[in-house]
């Protein structure tokens, strides 16, 4: 007899993270994270646009040290997402599929990500 | 919406532990074996057995392990095996993490083994799951040769379309992609999962099939072929070193670019 009560076996919970699907969860989250992030753009251009003391809170709002670390994440975010879209594309042409090819480019991506967060982390706390 | 934790009836438990080692077992040559154990006849949730074994005692596979235990500390212990050595498919199991067939993973390195049925799956018992569901998504896609044709003789194929299929036909079905997916995992009800897509589109790209066009138009479907987001989980896992997420990816591209 089919027992209908079938337990489901465990997933998420047992299967031991790969660079692959790390990769590509991360690369959903940062997505979801931009869609926030970059709604700070048109935001302080319509900051400024309101005149200079407007531009000045802006100035001291950006200079706060916990700002600036969410622009550091902003920007790690933003380039990490960027990369593994293009390697998304290179897929989709059918390039780069192999496993070798695939963990080559993710490393790539995590790497470059990583070097332009690190400079842009020189750049934002210069002073 | 995806459920990411487990129902109430299949939380896993904590169950007994074996210890069928002795005396003269050298501590580097313990195992340590977390198998996942379910019982359909009890109304109990699934639980954890452990044993503790002596490796001098059985074979290299993790397959030799799962059957000491049977045949010599504990033969309630179900599993499906045939031909123990990666050609019949049965044993597919989530071994330590990874799926994989049980009986060409060599574990005499490791010195702790945690073995789960495939993941995300209905269990019948132990480490048996329900596979229904994933051979009926086998069947959708047809596979067998569809040709109207009646030659005299075989269907002549050149040696340059045979080694086409290359890479596609050595798959044998354990399921070990499927249930490494997240998206199978989420949607197996809609979505049809590396296994049966690489099988599909070894079918589309046999010179010797007429039916590409019907083939690729079933696959035209927002879930059957498209949640698949290339995570590379079931190339990553593929027993057999196969690469179901290339061939899904070449489907995707044939639909887009109409070739």
């Amino acid at each position: 007899m089919i027992n209908p009560n079938r337990p489901t076996s465990p997933h998420l919970q047992i299967y031991k993270p790969q660079l692959t699907s790390v990769l590509s969860i991360s690369h959903r989250i940062t997505g979801v994270i931009l869609s926030l992030t970059s709604m700070m753009i048109p935001l302080s251009l319509v900051i400024i646009s309101l005149g200079s003391e407007y531009h000045a809170f802006l100035v001291k709002f950006f200079s706060n040290f916990f700002v600036k670390l969410l622009l550091v994440g902003a920007i790690f975010t933003l380039i990490y997402h960027l990369c593994n879209g293009i390697r998304h594309l290179f897929w989709d042409y059918g390039y780069g599929l192999s496993l070798e090819k695939s963990y080559l480019s993710g490393y790539l991506v995590i790497l470059i990500s990583l070097i332009t967060t690190l400079s842009s982390v020189l750049i934002i706390f210069r002073n | 919406m995806a459920k990411f934790t487990l129902p109430i009836n299949s939380i896993v438990k904590k169950g007994t532990t074996f210890n069928a080692d002795d005396a003269e077992t050298k501590a580097n040559r313990k195992l340590r074996v977390d198998v996942y154990r379910y019982n359909p006849d009890t109304n109990s949730n699934p639980y954890v057995d452990t044993y503790i074994l002596d490796k001098d005692k059985f074979g290299p596979m993790a397959l030799d392990v799962l059957m000491y235990i049977k045949n010599n500390v504990d033969p309630t212990l179900t599993f499906r095996r045939s031909c123990r050595e990666g050609i019949c498919g049965s044993c597919s199991m989530n071994i330590n993490g990874t799926n994989t067939l049980a009986c060409i993973l060599n574990i005499s390195d490791e010195d702790k083994l945690k073995i789960y049925p495939l993941p995300h799956m209905p269990v019948i018992k132990d480490l048996v799951p329900d596979l229904s569901n994933f051979y009926k998504q086998y069947e959708s896609i047809k596979p067998w040769l569809i040709n109207d044709k009646k030659p005299e003789r075989e269907h002549h194929q050149s040696q340059e379309d045979r080694s086409k299929l290359d890479g596609l036909f050595e798959c044998v079905l354990c399921a070990c992609c499927s249930t490494s997916c997240p998206s199978y995992w989420w949607n197996s009800d809609k979505y049809l999962g590396p296994a049966s897509l690489l099988h599909a589109y070894r079918w589309i790209i046999d010179s010797r099939d007429d039916a590409k066009k019907e083939r690729l138009s079933n696959l035209e479907d927002k879930f059957k072929l498209f949640r698949c987001h290339t995570i590379m989980n079931c190339t990553k896992t593929c027993p057999k070193s196969l690469n179901p997420a290339k061939a899904i990816s070449h489907i995707k591209k044939m639909l887009a670019t109409d070739k």
